[in-house]
């Protein structure tokens, strides 16, 4: 790390600190939502499905623009938060935070629930005859057995979550030391005279995180692969 | 004990089942696949709702759709082997086991040290599913049933999966199961074979309907069931109990051949394992017995029975099925339609029954006694 530059570290702690709070806070509804696509039927589900989905298709911009209209100072819930509970969003890391949950959502969501569409529901039958009530059933069978896939999930959308931009430059700025993260850093760099040195550096630190979160991930996958073989 | 009465449809399968069992012991669905039996004891379990009917065990009433009553199945005590043992993964052998007797909803009747030494699973313990043969994986799969503390033990075909050998060396558990824990248990399957060995109670199931239903012996003489068995196993089924002192008619028997008391008649079995007052179960296959209407000499075969035929009826082409009553017992025998005409065979012929005692097969077989629980 002593090749980096005070502010250039401060990035980089700054985009991993986001993206851990991103994916920690995102976690239990991802798991949640995705029992519920894959195990329920109810009215409404394949809109539900589609909405969770839609950040993956929208341009990060109108994602930044939606959370700035709904937690923006004047916006219902932003006005509402920061009346309750003092929480400000606008230009915060806990703003950067959420525009990078909800922008890597959909990959925690797919994850989980590709597993969860593993799991051998027999397992879960099993489990009842022995006496496991739905919660019961559901920690000490289904979880474990689901585990690998949540967090390949995870790590893939932590990698995801570190270089998010368009969503938090549009939702939270580009503030120095507080929502200036990796990619916004980079882009920074690029905007100033003689920056180049620093864009690279900044590349070529995005890069080595990018395959390490997708090697990890990887071997989280076939970890889980083992697990399902009977 | 149990009490069953359901009705459930599922597409354009209709099941409407009722049976019961008043004694502990085994009772066996028996039927064609497809015929419902899964679906029943699915029913049963309470992994499946009934659309109407009635479930009562051990006297506790777990579904009754006219009253509203539907207990939950993780609260109804029933244990539940499945054909795929269906042990967690991510568990060790013994973890499967500690799951069990943790969620146990009763203080336990059947101790861990009793399940391990039953099933002989010390060896296993601390192996992942994955490293057991299926019969293992099996005897686990029971075990972990068995620790739950069930009032009582569901099986659904949990041989199936296996290969002969792997059966072979399952059943002599089971066997010792009933035997030893006097615990009701449905058991599930469709090869006779193995409800020969273990089953107190036949309940027939065609089309998800239950049929007909009776003790072992009379069902196998049932022509649904003979039906089913496929004509190289049918056979007369008989309980008898080895005899003390060699009977009359086997003076002779001694080492490996056991004289066993048959209704008013003896039979000279080989079931070197057996004791004198030991109950044994018998099965005549109907192609072994040979029927004579004078009293057999100069004959190599060991058992002639005395008797009166009762029944003759048509059988497979070209052939027909004579049931013989040896003294308070059926047996069957299946001989050529040309057979019948020269003999003259008719209900109250008398006749001998001959079989050889190496086409008997002894098994152990105890009615298990009733425990409080």
């Amino acid at each position: 790390m002593i090749w980096l530059s005070p502010s250039e570290r401060d990035a980089l702690a700054l985009s991993l600190g986001i993206a851990l709070r991103s994916v920690a806070a995102s976690l239990p509804f991802a798991v949640a939502l995705a029992w519920l696509l894959t195990r329920r039927r109810f009215p409404g589900r394949t809109l539900l499905d589609a909405l969770v989905h839609l950040p993956l298709v929208l341009p990060p911009v109108v994602v930044g623009y939606l959370l700035l209209l709904t937690f923006g100072a004047r916006g219902p819930l932003g006005a509402a938060l920061a009346r309750c509970c003092g929480i400000e969003l606008v230009f915060t890391r806990a703003g950067a935070a959420l525009a990078t949950a909800v922008m890597s959502f959909p990959l925690l969501v797919r994850t989980v629930r590709l597993s969860l569409e593993n799991v051998d529901r027999g397992l879960e039958d099993a489990a009842r005859t022995l006496g496991a009530g739905p919660v019961d059933r559901f920690a000490s069978v289904t979880l474990p057995l689901i585990l690998p896939g949540v967090l390949a999930g995870a790590v893939t959308a932590f990698s995801a979550a570190l270089g998010e931009f368009g969503a938090v430059i549009t939702f939270v700025s580009n503030i120095p030391g507080e929502t200036r993260t990796l990619p916004l850093a980079l882009y920074t760099a690029l905007q100033s005279p003689g920056g180049e040195a620093e864009a690279a550096r900044l590349a070529t630190l995005s890069i080595a995180l990018g395959l390490a979160g997708l090697l990890v991930s990887e071997g989280l996958a076939r970890w889980m692969r083992r697990r399902f073989e009977r | 004990m149990i009490n069953v009465t359901v009705r459930k449809r599922r597409g354009d399968f209709a099941l409407e089942a009722s049976f019961e069992l008043a004694a502990p012991g085994v009772v066996a669905l028996f039927g064609r696949s497809g015929c419902g039996k899964t679906t029943l004891i699915e029913l049963i379990a309470g992994l499946t709702r009934a659309d109407q009917g009635r479930i009562e065990v051990d006297g506790h009433v777990l579904v009754d759709t006219d009253a509203g009553v539907h207990v939950p199945a993780e609260r109804r005590r029933i244990g539940y082997v499945f054909q795929e043992a269906r042990l967690f993964p991510h568990l060790s052998v013994a973890g499967n086991l500690r799951y069990a007797l943790s969620r146990a909803k009763a203080p336990p009747f059947i101790g861990w040290d009793q399940v391990i030494g039953l099933l002989d699973l010390g060896k296993l313990l601390a192996r992942g599913p994955r490293q057991l043969s299926g019969g293992e994986r099996q005897r686990v799969a029971i075990g972990r049933a068995l620790l739950s503390q069930p009032r009582l033990l569901l099986l659904d075909e949990p041989l199936a999966s296996l290969d002969a050998a792997r059966r072979e060396e399952v059943l002599p558990y089971l066997e010792q199961l009933r035997d030893a824990l006097a615990l009701p248990m449905v058991y599930v399957s469709h090869q006779f074979e193995e409800i020969l060995r273990l089953a107190t109670h036949v309940v027939l199931l065609q089309d998800g309907r239950t049929v007909a239903q009776g003790d072992i012996g009379a069902m196998s003489l049932d022509a649904r069931v003979r039906r089913i068995v496929g004509p190289d196993a049918v056979g007369a089924v008989v309980d008898g109990e080895v005899a003390a002192t060699p009977g009359a008619a086997h003076p002779d028997a001694a080492g490996d051949l056991r004289c066993v008391r048959v209704g008013r008649g003896e039979l000279s079995v080989p079931a070197p394992d057996l004791r004198p007052g030991a109950r044994v179960r018998v099965q005549l296959l109907a192609r072994d017995v040979i029927v004579s209407t004078e009293a057999p000499r100069g004959l190599s075969v060991r058992n002639a029975l005395p008797g009166v035929v009762v029944s003759v009826t048509a059988d497979e082409a070209a052939s027909d099925l004579i049931g013989i009553d040896v003294g308070g017992v059926i047996v069957l025998a299946r001989i050529t339609s040309a057979a019948t005409r020269d003999l003259g065979l008719a209900p109250g012929t008398p006749v001998w029954a001959l079989v050889k005692s190496v086409s008997l097969r002894g098994h152990a077989f105890q009615a298990p006694a009733r425990v409080p629980r």
